[in-house]
């Protein structure tokens, strides 16, 4: 996506000023009822329509997965589980893509101002036309999502629809989705809806049940019911406390301060010694030869 | 200034262009990546052709970098075993600093602080090569997990600096020690320069004690 919102941006990629942020701006959410999905794949669909995307046509793996995996044409895809406990079989799906951390990993690792940014809305965007190609996204990401196009060398994900939630309107799969399995709304008035959800879920005996909105990358804006939110792992390896890496932390954060200031003080070192020692001139005469210890 | 008729040969042709062709491909390389390092360098892309052009040429100016250094250290690593007088000179490290190099043992054709300096900026080299693979996209990051191209992607920034510094020292040490320039690109000294400064290496090219 560009960068529609020019005046709602809270982070931006590789910029150590602020950007553009005068507005406040009213968190945003999709909440992903799993409980509720009957893995349609209407959203994906829905998906590659508002987008304009057509991904290659693909083989069967042997699974219902389809496409196998999220692709920079497909944002989205239905990760299907299957679940055998006392007996009996569930069938876990989970709608995966992006899920908008408040401290994205991909915007941390972007060496590229403005290929990222985060709204005030919470939405994280790609602003391909700044994007060099890198993949430091990927490598920042905590859950595996930005994927790079063999097309054009850019990474791409889901946008949130944040073409159409500026302009007051849901995003596209939640518009499609028939079971309403998949909600949009502020943050706030989503949790209240997952709050009454569990209730239910509690009521029909999933005692496990509960909201994914994972504290390690500061919550997300997209955020799932769980049936099971004891072992978000059985969802297709769903991360039970997501962070953006140690080692991604390290090398955006620390080391580079530190780094640019070691170079200016060492070459600052040679400055002060050549004004103390100065030039290092060849003698002419050899000094005495018992002054030295001989030759190895 | 032409070269006295006692002039001693320091490096010959294929050294001095050995070193210089390193020299240029480490400042492409050094200058592409430093573009990516840090926010406040993201400019250095103009010199490059914008953003994706410098992110496309990096791995590339980096690989000649790491060859170019291959076939420049397969020349000198056999001046640079560290021996029992280089462990000595290095005590004295700060007397040579300080101009007092005559506390120290006589240097061969390299001092103990050059032989170290080879070592480090090898072993920094080796590091930025092996770790440059494991992130590099789209080719080979594929090909390893993702916890490894996080750390290779640690490691290299932090090799990348350790060369950089090794690169400021030297550049300094060359400009310190007057004749040095001129011996990288005119390839001879004065025997009063090998004299002061290899004074093992001068006894050894002369046969002179």
């Amino acid at each position: 996506m560009s960068s529609l919102q020019s005046l709602d941006i809270r982070r931006r990629s590789a910029t150590t000023t602020p950007p553009p942020s005068v507005r406040e701006g009213v968190e945003v959410s999709k909440l992903i009822d799993v409980s509720k999905c009957i893995g349609c794949k209407a959203c994906q669909v829905a998906c590659s329509e508002w987008n304009d995307l057509r991904d290659v046509i693909g083989v069967n793996v042997g699974v219902y997965d389809n496409p196998p995996d999220l692709t920079s044409e497909s944002w989205t895809v239905m990760r299907f589980s299957e679940l055998e406990e006392g007996g009996r079989l569930e069938w876990l799906i989970r709608k995966d893509g992006c899920m908008h951390c408040a401290d994205p990993g991909c915007l941390k690792a972007c060496p590229a101002p403005g290929a990222i940014v985060q709204y005030n809305n919470g939405i994280v965007d790609f602003v391909e036309e700044h994007c060099i190609g890198c993949g430091s996204c990927i490598t920042g990401c905590p859950f595996d999502i930005p994927r790079l196009s063999a097309k054009d060398n850019k990474v791409y994900k889901c946008t949130l629809c944040s073409d159409r939630v500026s302009v007051g309107l849901e995003p596209a799969c939640v518009k499609t989705c028939p079971t309403g399995a998949i909600t949009f709304g502020s943050k706030e008035d989503m949790k209240e809806h997952a709050a009454e959800r569990l209730v239910d879920l509690k009521s029909r005996g999933y005692k496990n049940a509960g909201l994914y909105d994972p504290p390690g990358v500061g919550g997300t804006h997209v955020m799932y019911v769980l049936k099971h939110a004891d072992k978000p792992e059985i969802y297709h390896n769903l991360p039970a406390d997501p962070s953006v890496s140690p080692m991604v932390s390290l090398w955006k954060g620390a080391l580079k301060p530190l780094a640019l200031a070691a170079m200016g003080v060492t070459a600052l070192a040679g400055v002060l010694h050549y004004l103390k020692v100065g030039p290092k001139e060849p003698h002419d005469e050899p000094p005495p030869p018992d002054s030295r210890p001989p030759a190895p | 200034m032409p070269a006295p008729s006692d002039a001693i040969v320091r490096y010959t042709y294929g050294e001095r262009a050995s070193h210089w062709l390193l020299a240029i491909s480490f400042f492409l390389a050094g200058l592409s990546g430093l573009a990516f390092f840090h926010p406040s360098m993201f400019w250095l892309v103009n010199f490059f052709g914008g953003g994706p052009w410098t992110k496309i040429l990096h791995p590339f100016l980096g690989l000649a970098m790491a060859l170019l250094f291959a076939a420049l250290a397969l020349r000198v690593w056999h001046h640079n075993t560290i021996k029992d007088s280089d462990k000595e000179w290095l005590k004295h490290a700060g007397d040579v600093m300080a101009g007092h190099e005559d506390r120290a043992p006589p240097a061969g054709k390299y001092n103990a602080g050059q032989k170290v300096l080879f070592w480090l900026l090898a072993l920094c080299m080796l590091g930025l090569l092996v770790t440059g693979f494991v992130f590099w996209r789209p080719y080979f990051a594929g090909a390893f997990p993702i916890w490894l191209v996080r750390l290779a992607t640690l490691l290299h920034a932090v090799a990348a600096t350790g060369l950089i510094l090794l690169v400021i020292g030297h550049i300094y040490m060359s400009y310190w020690t007057r004749g040095s320039i001129r011996a990288m690109t005119q390839g001879w000294v004065t025997r009063a320069w090998a004299r002061s400064n290899h004074p093992a290496w001068f006894r050894e090219v002369t046969r002179e004690r």
